[in-house]
């Protein structure tokens, strides 16, 4: 049910109520730990929302986009435009410190800074280190650098011999 | 110099943008190779590949859509993204012939993804120092997806060429027979080459040597002996498509073409 809020939308409001739209495909993190919100304004009445695909095709873009809407519009705020932006281009980097910890306690390796594909020619280098969020071990290897979805790859402690995800770094 | 590629029809390209034809050869070129893969999804060898040619195809897809949506703009006929991918017979799609080709085995799918991602890589570091800043934004955002489509097409040709008997001998039938497509990615028609003087899409002769030194790198972990360059068959990019595209997009578009204006 739609009721009519008390008062007029405040960007600090918005930013609060963002916090609790979580990202559908890894749901203990939400859109504001993940880093795709880039801009919130109001004026009057009106609210804009600008996120950032993760990926080109990440198919939770749109649900996303839907998720926000329902938890504004259960606040009463009916005037919202969602826009898309893709530049520039997301980046690993703007995931908080809080969404880290809460990726590897949820059982996901964080990004580790700095290690995107950057040298093409590095054929069969050398995988990044990645942590066990299980037992944290170091000792773990790289299985596919394509993963359950787009921003993930597959990785499998050598030590408890879990397969774990590992968020990529994408810098 | 290579000869430009005449085109099939000028009418279907008649626009107030210039760029209107290359933004939706580059959205056909990213669609068909996206179908193409996807067409492995439970199929694949093994199932941590069967994900990477599904992650391959979604992030093809999604690039895609980002140009099929600029296209639509440029166009300004007020035809959308959809009507673009699901409504336009196989003569007006402009993709090089390359990426409709059937996927074969799956060292037939590494060749053609190879010989793709490695000029696309190329291309889209040119797009994105381009002075369109549309067609920068979406190169900026594809380009750090195709450096991991380019890094594990490029380890497939290695491990299957370096690889056993039977696997060597699989790549060898499939350079030898889709070599002979990768010439026409870097031979510009004549929008090209039109939108090339205007510095609106790099220059393919200058991608050209990054693209072969990456090739004969690869090649030679691979153990593969450089193939002479065959003849390049054209076609594609100015429409005139081989018998597969038709039997691909008649699946692309049914649903489309069964129930028009039906949406999620």
């Amino acid at each position: 049910m739609v009721t009519a809020s008390a008062l007029p939308p405040t960007e600090a409001r918005i930013w609060q109520l963002l916090e609790e739209v979580s990202d559908p495909e890894v749901p203990v993190l939400s859109i504001l730990d993940l880093g795709i919100v880039r801009a919130v304004a109001v004026a009057g009445e009106h609210v804009t929302v600008t996120i950032t695909p993760t990926y080109s095709g990440c198919p939770a873009m749109s649900a996303i986009a839907t998720d926000i809407r329902l938890r504004l519009l259960a606040e009463g705020y009916t005037q919202l435009i969602i826009k898309n932006q893709i530049s520039p281009a997301w980046t690993t980097d703007w995931m908080s410190a809080a969404g880290r910890a809460k990726l590897e306690e949820y059982g996901i390796a964080p990004p580790i800074d700095g290690t995107a594909t950057g040298h093409i020619l590095n054929l069969f280098g050398q995988d990044t280190a990645v942590r066990c969020p299980l037992c944290k071990s170091a000792h773990t290897h790289l299985v596919s650098q394509f993963g359950s979805t787009a921003c993930k790859a597959l990785y499998q402690c050598d030590d408890c011999r879990e397969p774990f995800d590992y968020f990529k770094c994408h810098a | 110099m290579l000869p430009t590629q005449p085109e099939l029809t000028a009418a279907s390209t008649a626009t107030a943008s210039p760029l209107f034809p290359f933004v939706l050869q580059l959205a056909d070129t990213s669609l068909i190779l996206a179908h193409r893969l996807s067409e492995w999804c439970g199929h694949g060898p093994v199932l941590e590949q069967d994900l990477a040619l599904a992650n391959i195809a979604l992030d093809l897809l999604g690039e895609a859509r980002s140009y099929y949506q600029y296209a639509a703009e440029l166009e300004g006929q007020g035809r959308a993204e959809d009507d673009l991918a699901y409504l336009r017979p196989a003569v007006e799609y402009r993709n090089p012939l390359l990426v409709e080709q059937p996927n074969g085995d799956f060292a037939h799918t590494i060749v053609r993804q190879f010989l793709f991602d490695n000029f696309h890589y190329q291309l889209l570091k040119g797009l994105k120092d381009g002075p369109d800043a549309r067609l920068a934004s979406i190169a900026e955002k594809s380009l750090k997806e195709a450096a991991y489509h380019l890094k594990w097409s490029s380890e497939w040709m290695i491990r299957l060429g370096d690889g056993t008997p039977e696997s060597r001998r699989r790549l060898d039938k499939a350079i030898a027979t889709l070599w002979r497509f990768a010439g026409e990615l870097t031979t510009p028609t004549a929008t090209e080459t039109q939108l090339q003087e205007l510095g609106l899409v790099p220059d393919y002769a200058a991608l050209r040597p990054a693209v072969q030194a990456h090739t004969a790198h690869v090649l030679a972990e691979a153990t593969v002996p450089e193939p002479a360059p065959p003849f390049a068959q054209l076609g594609g990019k100015s429409g005139r498509h081989s018998e597969h595209l038709g039997y691909l997009l008649a699946e692309l578009q049914y649903l489309q073409r069964t129930y028009p204006g039906l949406t999620w």
